[in-house]
């Protein structure tokens, strides 16, 4: 069943594979931030209670929901690694690390300068905001124990672990708006029930999360192919496809 | 699946449902202190338990602003309101300037020192908004309610009754 996927554990694979869809991602991302960002900050309606204050949401939003989900996808990566000793998703985890805390960053950041005009302070430590704060320390612990050992191996297994172990702080952000009382509101949309948005906001903020989206797996993308020839310099495949791109070989 | 990755996932699968359990527990022993404030129901509760609010405690409270219940002085920035939340009235006194969002009906976080049983003298007061966002014709229609725009708060008629300005 997943025999297709047995390829790609070839770093010289999965390495075309990224190589021939990152221009697609990179394209569409383009596109969709564009749309969604002038969208949503310049056309969407003001809000009736925080007029256009509110409009930080178009980043706030989707900066916060791709700091989790990178944060899930590097743990999945972690547990393919530990499991199946595959080496190519122990790379995998240097390459989204920093993408999804630099996404945990932007909505921490884009949460306080919202937060001052319309709660009245920047921080508060309340569940919401202390839980976000926690996966900026997961992704700081990942990095910085993915290269704490000498031998990379070792320091993928050790990230790998506190990765998967890390999952648990996931379900206590989203529902720690609805466990514990929170100066942060509760969800918008993402549940069950009909957004709590209207149409006319939705749209552009569903399209900027789509552009959120395709951003962080462009940044990935871009960042695993360079940790697929970091560690793969010494192959043939690796320095001809350092040698055709010139730009390349004279920046190393 | 082979013996090995086999033996390995079931490691991990115990690490996370360990780790889960674990915290979930601690967060479970942990959950009033977690929470960021006391609601005015809490107070009731905890009244006709053993841990009764004490006069001089510092502590959130955090509730609706009841309708018609602010009184704001003329000449200086003190307002006086009540929160609740399903029932039991907690007295807010406040000097200082009030967050836009500030208004009759809105979720509050006061934080202060409780100086009479039922009474909370604030430093601070946070607005909470909630998750429905909508264009203000929309929330007319819908809520009946004509909400102001806190980038332009001369409108307000709210503040007609307060400061007049």
């Amino acid at each position: 069943m997943w025999r297709w996927l047995h390829p790609y554990a070839k770093p010289e694979a999965t390495y075309r594979l990224v190589d021939k869809l990152l221009p697609w991602f990179a394209a569409f991302t383009v596109v969709s931030l564009a749309v969604g960002m002038i969208w949503g900050l310049a056309y969407a309606p003001a809000d009736y209670q925080q007029g256009d204050s509110y409009r930080i949401i178009y980043i706030h939003v989707p900066s916060a929901i791709f700091s989790m989900a990178a944060y899930f996808a590097m743990a999945v990566m972690g547990a393919i690694a530990l499991i199946w000793q595959i080496k190519t998703a122990e790379w995998a985890i240097p390459a989204i690390a920093p993408v999804g805390a630099a996404m945990t960053v932007v909505a921490l950041l884009t949460g306080a300068i919202w937060g001052k005009p319309m709660w009245g302070t920047w921080w508060v430590w309340d569940a919401r905001l202390t839980s976000e704060l926690i996966l900026l320390f997961l992704y700081v612990g990942v990095m910085a124990l993915y290269y704490a050992f000498d031998d990379v191996r070792t320091g993928a297994k050790a990230a790998s672990i506190l990765a998967i172990v890390g999952v648990v702080n996931l379900p206590i952000i989203h529902y720690s708006v609805e466990w514990w009382n929170t100066l942060h509101q509760g969800a918008t949309i993402t549940k069950f029930e009909r957004p709590s948005i209207a149409t006319s906001m939705l749209w552009p903020l569903l399209v900027s999360l789509l552009g959120f989206k395709l951003l962080t797996i462009s940044l990935v993308m871009m960042r695993f192919k360079n940790e697929l020839l970091r560690h793969e310099l010494h192959r043939p495949w690796a320095q001809k496809e350092l040698s055709a791109d010139k730009e390349l070989s004279d920046g190393v | 699946m082979n013996p090995r990755r086999k033996q390995r996932l079931t490691w991990i699968l115990v690490l996370v449902v360990g780790v889960s359990t674990a915290i979930g527990l601690m967060l479970y022993a942990m959950s009033q202190s977690i929470n960021l404030f006391y609601t005015p129901s809490d107070f009731v509760e905890m009244e006709q338990g053993e841990k009764t609010p004490v006069v001089g405690q510092r502590m959130r409270v955090g509730g609706m602003v009841v309708d018609g219940s602010v009184e704001r002085n003329r000449d200086t920035l003190e307002v006086k309101f009540n929160i609740t939340d399903t029932g039991p009235e907690i007295t807010v006194l406040y000097q200082g300037i009030l967050p836009d969002l500030f208004r009759e009906g809105q979720g509050i976080v006061a934080q202060g020192e409780l100086i009479e049983p039922r009474v909370l003298k604030a430093s601070e007061v946070l607005a909470k908004h909630d998750e429905e966002y909508m264009p203000p014709e929309l929330a007319e229609k819908m809520k009946g309610i004509k909400h102001v725009n806190p980038n332009n708060p001369v409108d307000d008629s709210y503040n007609s009754s307060g400061d007049g300005q």
